[in-house]
Order: structure tokens, then C-alpha cells, then sequence
């Protein structure tokens, strides 16, 4: 272990370090002084977004290859630290309001959030396996975090357990690559491939175990990123967990899955890309279809977005099927695709749940789509950011969903996948259908709904949809930033 | 600065300054709201004949006051903001913007209600609807395209009829079908020309003749909807009947023609062959739809959904002329555009205006109004005249330039689709003529002393109404009489255009 090591994982370890003390120093803030947790658990994530944000532009292997840093994981770790931040900012009202605060909550999401970080940095199947666990675990105790109530009982529980279900496919496919490969290292995967077979080093009945062990992988990550058919979880859980919960683990724990199923795909096996090009392709169709199409019956808030964020990982997914493309360029801007709509996803994201959390009340009540009736007219500001996330959400100007689909159907068609790009529009204006439902009910309908105004939560909230619209007219760097990150992964 | 001192930048984006303005006057307040809207809308109408008189050169064939700027160059992307004029789209812009103070003024009783939302959306519409008509760049334009939809959204669904919801959502999702598909046709098009500039890629003029059918479809698919040409039109009357005065207005006089507009500016001149092997089949379409929106208007009960049917009967005309694809079809669709915009349009407030004071649109409540309401009676005769075609006003001049064009047409190939379409121009004077007798000739229908028990017998126009409606009435009469600066300012632009079809 050199310096140079530590340098390459600085700011995970600054993250992590942070994320014990505040344990500690947590237990002498008394009870209803909660919120300077928070406030150190905020100063702590922005601490280590400078570290991060300093690292741009070096690359580096440290840990005997087990670590890596490079523009992509640089990109997803400040990606996953401004959705940490955004994560504390919502949760500092809500769960005061909810009669939940407690300290836990800010140090469980600091550690999942570094588990995140791991995973973006992970450059072998053990760390990553490790990284996976270090971020599942504080999210499924932060969903059953409203413990009395039922409903977070059950998500925690349900979450946790078919988690742990999928950790497993994790697992034995580490088990079989390692088989197959005799290292867990992804560099020395991607080696197993010598113009199309296997390397002789190897022997050659283990070709199978290596495709086996792929697609082990594969249904682990499907399962993080709630992709259609390992979805089952996502409304029940995103429904019962807390609402600032859901909101921080639905862009985080996605981004993460990403990071991971890009980084471990596009490095260790880009040989099995002919195969598994119609696997993806496959998912992402699925996933956009069926998230797409189930939110349409939905008539609670938490469930419609639980089934639009399964559908927009089928977008995301979408970026993922050309990955093999045997021209490099196709593949990199499509993955670099990925990355500008995660972006976009986990902005407009923020702030769609953060209008959910204004709404929602202590008795769980605000939740349906027709409380929104009338908000318009009471809130306008709010109503009008809601707009902006939905139309985001949709895909439609002038906002960055709609620019994140530009970008994503674009690489859709530069790999000549037409097929998938047209179930993309068309998913797309299923989602229309049920989105608009919100606007009808905010807008044309009469209601008298009830608020929480509270400072971070308007802050927050009124920061993304202003983000929302804003780097949807000057986009230019955001693609620089996303382009760059890809460029050493092929 | 120098950004926003363009012409045609302040053009598009002038609007924008009242909607701040708005944002700091209270909702209560409701006359300066609509002062306010006003003045923006009515300056920005005088920035459009600025640019009209100083700075535009009809004889010019190409585009002028060309504003480029390099907006998204990085990462392969090639997309600028690209902004420009010719004789296609000046008619056009400048309809918008003569358009949207009428309609404004149109709101002055009518709304009520939250009239500081209705203010702001209307004047992002006017962005959005002089942004397509501007627009140069493929991204540029599908931005402008899809953004028109947000504010007449909710324009349709918050001050809009008892099934407004139902019917803003059609709106949205009809049109946003359309759109999708157009947006792959743009990704693709951006991809294999290396650039999303309409002009670079008319200059290019290299896609295979089979992949530029599917491309044609797509764009078609957007534009069809838009127009709408049968058999996609069974979203304008719900939209049409729904919509507030004002909507309705700006809905038949300027969205529809972002459609046909698009065929213009788009479909012929990057899909050439495409649209000239097509042409006898759009020809079919457009000739069903004259004939069914003829006869389906025929049979409304409701005048405001009477109106609508029309427009897809007079829609056909335009596309008609279009796919004659000679200058005379052309240069008559683009003018049938100005003059459906303006007929139609003074149609839907004089609709407008009588629904105000009897609070419903069912023909047979009507009767006798004329005797009741000289002026608004003659008003209303002169704009139905001109709709159905009179000599001596608007719509004859432009049907008939189409209907010689759509006659020797090769692109068409067959003289019977005009023969056929001249039917169309009968049937119009049999619905209109309808309606109007039924209204405002014959015995006094039941309506008028509906209204006198509620405490106030109907009057005619009032001096707003009136400032309202006759500045259409100039252009029905300066069209009818003497169109000749019209087509000037176009011939140019129509020519050049029928230069780059390869007809056989």
C-alpha cells in the first residue's frame, strides 16, 4: 500500500472516514438538535465532491489493480455526491415532519453512499461485490427507517430480501468467471479473449461457464437498476420506504448499478458483446414497455414514478446495446449517451420527489394523483416546477429529458438499432398519457391541497427545475464531461 | 448583445420580455395584465413589419437576416441556432404576429379567470409558433415544434370548453405522436449529413431514394397530424370546439399551417423524389378530406365544430396545391394558408363573440339574428363569403390559383383530383350558406328571448369587437382585390423551390 494509493481513493476514504466520526460525534447531539447531523452530513458530501471534483483528469490503478480512477469513475462519483447532497437536502425536513429523525439516517446514507463511490472505482469483481453490499445494505435499513409503520416495515424487509437474493447471482457468477477465467480481476478477463475465442491459456470447455457468469452479473446489476423482469420490487418498495429515501435511492442506487454494469461489460467483456447485444437489447425493450405501460393504471404518486423510474432504466439500458459495436465511436457516444441521461434523470428525478415530499403528510396522506387537484392555483411556483419534471420526464422541450433522449436515440441510430429506437418514442408517449395525469390534476382540475414549505426542500426542489431547464439550453459541456469519461473505457 | 439584436432573434424572442413583465404584476390587477400582453404582442407584430418593409427583399429567392450561432458543437454534435427568412415563411411570421394581438384582444371579457396564466402561456405560444416559422436548424426546429404544444395545452385544458381535459389531452398526445417519429427522421437525418442545418442538407441533396420514403413518412407522419389531413383529424374538432375564442383562433390560423408549412419547407425540398412519387397519393388524401370535411360540416348541429370541419376541407385545399408541386399550386397553398388563417379565424371570434352573450353554439337555438344585430350579421356574411370562396374576397383567389395549379399538375398526374376538389367549393357554399340562414335569416330563433329573460337583450358588436374583427375584413378585401404584393413577396422563393423538385 503506497501513498499513491490512498491519493487514487481519497475522497472515498475522506467519505468514509467522515461517515464514522459522524457516528460517534452523533451521539453527543442531543435529540432535537438533529439537524446539524445533517448539516455535517451535507458539509462532509461537499467536502468530498472538491476532492473529486480536484481528481479530474487523472487516471490511475492502485490497490494491485483492484482500484481504478479514471474520467468515468471521477464523472459517476460527483454524479453520485450531488444526488447524496440532494438526498440530505430532502430528507432534513421530511423526517422531522415525519417524526423519523434520527441521526442514522444521515450516516446510513453517507455509507451508502461511499458503497456507491466503490462501486465506481471498482476495477475487480471483489471490490465490486464489496461495493455492492456497502451500498445495499444502509438502503435497506433507510427503507424500513419509519419502523412502526408498516409499510416501510415491509419495504425494508422486501428489499432486503430479494437484495440479498440477487447478491447471490452476483456471487456465483463471480464464482463461475473466476472458473472459467482464473482471476477475478477485469483486466485479466477481458485477456481471456484472442480475436474472438478463447485464449489457450484457457481451456476451452470453460467458454460456457464465462457466458453463464456474464449473465449472472447481468441479473444481479438488472436487479439494482430495476430493470423488467427483475423489477417485482421497485413499486412496493419505492411506495413503503420513506419518501426521501426512495427519492436518494432511486437515482443513486441506479446510477451506481450503471456504473457498475458499464465499467464490468465494457472492460471485461467486450468479446461477449455479439451475444449479449440481443440480451440488452431484449431488457431494454422489455423494461421500457413494461414500466412504461403498468404506471398507467397507478393511481398513487410513489407507485407512477416507482414504475417511471423502471421504465427510464430501459432507457438507459437503450445506451448500453451498442456497447460491442465494432466501431469504437458508436459505442462510446452511446455509453457516453448513458451517462448525460443519467444525468438528466437524476436532476429531474430529485425534483419530481421533492414536490412528492411537499405534498405527502404525516399521516401518509398527500399521495394520490388527486391531491394534486387545484395546486396550481395555490402554489404556482411548485406547481410550475412539477410541470418541468414531468415534461422532463416525458422527453419534451425545453427541458434535459428531452435533450437526454435526443442524445440517447441518436446513439439508438447510429448503431442502427431502429427497432429499439421506435419502441423508445413510442414507450415515450405511453408515458405522456399517464404524466400528463398530474398536470390535468394540478392545472385543470379544482382541489385544495395541503403543503409543507420548508427552506432546503423549496431549495432543492426550485435548484433542479431551474437546472432542468437551464442545461437543456447550454448542454454543450455536460456532453463534453460525459464524452470524455467514456473515452478510456474503449 | 449582439446575439439578441438579430431581427429575427428579437422577433422570436420579444414576447419573452412581457412574460417577465407579467410575472411582476398581480394577478388581480387584470387590466394591466392584458395591457401589458397587448403592447408586447402589438410590438412585436410592428417588429415584423420592421423586418417586412427595411429589411426583407422579396426578390431574394433564399434566406435572409440569417442569424447562426454555434450552439451544441462538441462531442460529434453539429447543432447551431440557426434562425432565418424567405418568401416561404415571411406570410407566415407575419401572420403570427398580426394573429396573436387579435386574439388577445378577443380575451379582453371572455377570460376572466386567471387571466395572468392565460397572458403568459399565450405569449410563450407566440415564441414557440414564430420559432418554427424561423427555425433553420432541425434541432432547432423540433424545439419550437414540440414547445407549441405545452402552452396551447394548457390553454385548451384550463379555459377550455366542459370536455376540455379530453380534449387537451387528444391534442397533446395526437400531436406528440406524430413528432416522435419525425424526431428519429431528424436523428438519422443529423447523423448521416454530419449536420442538423436545413440548408446544408438540401445542398446536399444525397439520400437514397429508398430511405428517403421512410423519411418522407416520418416527417409526414408530424405534419399530417398537424394539418390535419384525413384520415389523422379527429383531434381538431375536439381541440377546435373545447378551446377558448382565443385558442381556437390561433389553433386554425397558425398551428394548422405549421403542418403544411412543413410539407413546404421540409418533405419537398430534402426528400424530392420521395414527394414527387408521392404526390398523387397525398393528392387522394387531400381530395377525400375536401370533400369529407365538407360534407361532415354539412352536418354539425354545433357552429363552432361546423367551423373545424371546415378548416379539414380547407386544410385539403392547401395540401392540394402543395403536392401540384408547380409554382401556381405552391404560391396558391401558401396564400390559402394567410387567407384560411384569416377567415377562419375571424369565423371562430365572431363565434366567439355571439357564445359570450348566448353562452351556446347549437344552430338550431339561432335565428333571425341579423334583423337583431345588423352589423354583426353583415360582418358575419362578408367572412362567410370569403370563406367559401366568392370571387372578389380572399379564399376565391387562393382556391382557384390552386385548383389551376392541382389542373395541370404532372407531379399529380390527373386532373380529376382538381375536378373533383372543385366540388369542394360547392359544397362549402351549401354548409356555410346553411349556417347562415339558419342563424341569421328566417324567423327569430328561441335564443333571443332566452337571453332577454336572463335581464339583457342581445346587442351587436361594441367598439373592441369591432377593432377586433376589421382588421381581418381589410385583408379579405385587399387579398380578394388585389393579392399581386402577395404573391411578390413569395414568387421568388415558390420558384426556386419548384427548380429543386425532379418532376417527370
Amino acid at each position: 500500500m503506497t501513498q499513491l494509493d490512498f491519493q487514487t481513493i481519497l475522497p472515498y476514504t475522506i467519505l468514509t472516514v467522515w461517515a464514522c466520526v459522524l457516528i460517534l460525534v452523533d451521539l453527543f447531539i442531543p435529540k432535537d438538535r438533529k439537524s446539524l447531523t445533517a448539516l455535517l452530513a451535507a458539509l462532509g458530501l461537499a467536502v468530498t465532491l472538491g476532492f473529486t471534483l480536484a481528481q479530474v483528469g487523472i487516471e490511475r490503478v492502485a490497490f494491485n489493480n483492484m482500484v481504478v480512477l479514471d474520467g468515468f469513475s471521477t464523472f459517476v462519483n460527483a454524479l453520485l455526491l450531488v444526488s447524496g447532497l440532494l438526498g440530505v437536502a430532502l430528507a432534513y425536513g421530511y423526517v422531522k415532519r415525519m417524526g423519523i429523525e434520527r441521526g442514522e439516517y444521515y450516516t446510513l446514507l453517507l455509507f451508502s453512499v461511499t458503497g456507491m463511490m466503490l462501486m465506481a472505482q471498482a476495477s475487480d469483481l471483489i471490490i465490486v461485490f464489496l461495493a455492492l453490499e456497502l451500498l445495499s445494505i444502509p438502503l435497506y435499513v433507510l427503507a424500513a427507517f419509519a419502523l412502526p409503520k408498516l409499510e416501510s416495515e415491509e419495504a425494508g424487509m422486501k428489499y432486503f430480501l430479494l437484495g440479498a437474493f440477487s447478491t447471490g447471482f452476483v456471487v456465483y457468477g463471480i464464482a463461475l468467471i473466476f472458473g472459467a477465467t482464473g482471476s477475478t480481476a477485469l483486466s485479466v478477463i477481458a485477456q481471456a479473449d484472442l480475436g474472438g475465442k478463447m485464449a489457450p491459456a484457457f481451456s476451452p470447455g470453460t467458454s460456457g461457464l464465462l457466458v453463464v457468469g456474464a449473465a449472472l452479473l447481468l441479473i444481479g446489476f438488472g436487479f439494482k437498476v430495476a430493470a423488467v423482469p427483475f423489477h417485482m420490487w421497485t413499486p412496493d418498495v419505492y411506495q413503503g420506504a420513506p419518501t426521501s429515501v426512495t427519492a436518494f435511492m432511486s437515482s443513486g442506487a441506479k446510477i451506481a448499478g450503471f456504473a457498475a454494469l458499464l465499467r464490468v461489460f465494457a472492460t471485461a467483456f467486450p468479446y461477449l458483446a455479439p451475444s449479449m447485444t440481443d440480451v440488452l437489447w431484449a431488457l431494454s425493450a422489455l423494461t421500457m414497455i413494461v414500466g412504461n405501460v403498468i404506471a398507467i393504471s397507478q393511481a398513487d404518486i410513489k407507485r407512477m414514478l416507482a414504475y417511471s423510474s423502471i421504465a427510464h432504466a430501459g432507457y438507459i439500458l437503450m445506451a448500453f446495446v451498442p456497447y460491442g459495436d465494432p466501431d469504437p465511436k458508436v459505442a462510446s457516444t452511446s455509453i457516453a449517451a448513458g451517462l448525460f441521461y443519467l444525468i438528466s434523470y437524476a436532476v429531474t428525478n430529485f425534483g419530481a420527489w421533492g414536490v412528492v415530499i411537499a405534498l405527502e403528510t404525516k399521516a401518509g396522506k398527500g399521495l394520490t394523483l388527486t391531491d394534486y387537484s387545484g395546486l396550481a392555483k395555490k402554489y404556482p411556483a411548485l406547481a410550475a416546477a412539477m410541470t418541468v419534471f414531468i415534461l422532463s420526464l416525458i422527453g419534451f422541450p425545453p427541458t434535459l429529458g428531452m435533450v437526454g433522449k435526443f442524445y440517447l436515440f441518436r446513439a439508438a441510430i447510429d448503431g442502427e438499432f431502429y427497432g429499439l429506437a421506435i419502441i423508445g418514442v413510442l414507450t415515450s408517449l405511453i408515458s405522456a398519457f399517464y404524466y400528463l395525469r398530474v398536470v390535468v390534476n394540478m392545472y385543470m382540475r379544482e382541489g385544495d391541497p395541503a403543503v409543507e414549505r420548508e427552506t432546503w426542500l423549496d431549495l432543492s426542489t426550485g435548484a433542479t427545475a431551474v437546472l432542468t431547464v437551464v442545461f437543456s439550453l447550454v448542454p454543450g459541456f455536460l456532453f463534453t464531461w460525459a464524452s470524455e469519461a467514456v473515452l478510456r473505457l474503449f | 448583445m449582439e446575439f439578441l439584436l438579430q431581427p429575427l432573434t428579437l422577433l422570436t424572442f420579444f414576447p419573452l420580455l412581457g412574460v417577465l413583465i407579467l410575472f411582476f404584476i398581480s394577478s388581480d390587477n387584470k387590466n394591466a395584465l392584458r395591457w401589458t400582453t397587448l403592447v408586447t404582442t402589438l410590438i412585436t407584430f410592428g417588429i415584423s413589419l420592421w423586418v417586412l418593409m427595411t429589411k426583407f427583399d422579396a426578390s431574394n429567392p433564399s434566406l435572409q437576416l440569417v442569424a447562426k450561432y454555434d450552439w451544441i458543437t462538441v462531442a460529434g454534435w453539429n447543432i447551431q441556432y440557426h434562425l432565418g427568412l424567405d418568401g416561404l415563411s415571411i406570410l407566415l411570421v407575419l401572420l403570427t404576429t398580426f394573429l396573436t394581438p387579435i386574439s388577445i384582444l378577443s380575451t379582453w371579457t371572455a377570460v376572466e379567470n386567471r387571466v395572468k396564466d392565460f397572458m403568459i402561456f399565450f405569449l410563450l405560444l407566440e415564441v414557440g409558433m414564430t420559432g418554427v416559422f424561423l427555425a433553420q436548424d432541425l434541432f432547432l426546429f423540433y424545439i419550437f415544434w414540440e414547445f407549441t404544444l405545452v402552452p396551447m395545452y394548457f390553454l385548451i385544458g384550463i379555459w377550455g370548453g366542459p370536455r376540455r381535459i379530453y380534449a387537451a389531452v387528444k391534442f397533446f398526445l395526437y400531436t406528440m405522436a406524430g413528432s416522435i417519429l419525425m424526431l428519429l427522421a431528424i436523428l438519422w437525418l443529423g447523423i448521416y449529413g454530419q449536420t442538423f442545418s436545413v440548408p446544408e442538407l438540401i445542398a446536399q441533396h444525397n439520400i437514397p431514394e429508398g430511405i428517403q420514403w421512410w423519411l418522407f413518412l416520418a416527417f409526414t407522419a408530424a405534419f399530417a397530424i398537424k394539418v390535419p389531413m384525413w384520415p389523422l383529424h379527429s383531434w381538431l374538432p375536439d381541440a377546435h370546439v373545447e378551446a377558448p375564442t382565443a385558442g381556437s383562433v390561433i389553433l386554425a390560423g397558425v398551428l394548422l399551417k405549421m403542418g403544411t408549412y412543413g410539407f413546404v419547407r421540409f418533405n419537398l425540398p430534402l426528400f424530392p423524389d420521395a414527394a414527387v412519387k408521392a404526390a398523387p397519393w397525398i393528392a387522394l388524401l387531400a381530395t377525400i378530406g375536401i370533400i369529407y370535411g365538407a360534407a361532415v360540416s354539412y352536418a354539425q348541429a354545433d357552429v363552432k365544430k361546423l367551423v373545424a370541419y371546415s378548416s379539414v376541407s380547407h386544410l385539403g385545399f392547401v395540401m392540394l396545391g402543395l403536392f401540384a408541386m408547380n409554382p401556381e399550386g405552391i404560391a396558391g397553398a401558401i396564400l390559402q394558408m394567410i387567407n384560411h388563417g384569416i377567415s377562419t379565424g375571424a369565423l371562430f371570434l365572431l363565434v366567439g363573440m355571439i357564445y359570450e352573450q348566448t353562452h351556446t353554439r347549437e344552430i338550431k337555438v339561432y335565428g333571425g339574428l341579423w334583423k337583431i344585430t345588423p352589423i354583426f350579421g353583415s360582418i358575419m356574411l362578408i367572412v362567410s363569403l370569403s370563406s367559401m370562396g366568392l370571387p372578389g374576397l380572399n379564399g376565391f383567389v387562393g382556391e382557384f390559383t390552386i385548383l389551376l395549379g392541382a389542373f395541370g399538375s404532372q407531379a399529380i398526374g390527373n386532373p380529376w383530383y382538381a375536378a373533383i376538389s372543385a366540388l369542394g367549393v360547392i359544397m362549402a357554399a351549401v354548409y356555410i350558406l346553411y349556417m347562415f340562414q339558419k342563424m341569421f335569416l328566417g324567423p327569430q330563433g328561441e335564443i333571443v328571448e332566452e337571453v332577454k329573460k336572463h335581464g339583457h337583450a342581445l346587442r351587436d358588436l361594441n367598439a373592441r369587437e369591432l377593432i377586433t374583427i376589421v382588421p381581418l375584413l381589410i385583408f379579405i378585401f385587399w387579398i380578394g382585390l388585389y393579392p399581386k404584393p402577395f404573391f411578390a413577396l413569395m414568387a421568388p422563393a415558390v420558384e426556386n423551390l419548384v427548380k429543386m423538385l425532379p418532376i417527370p
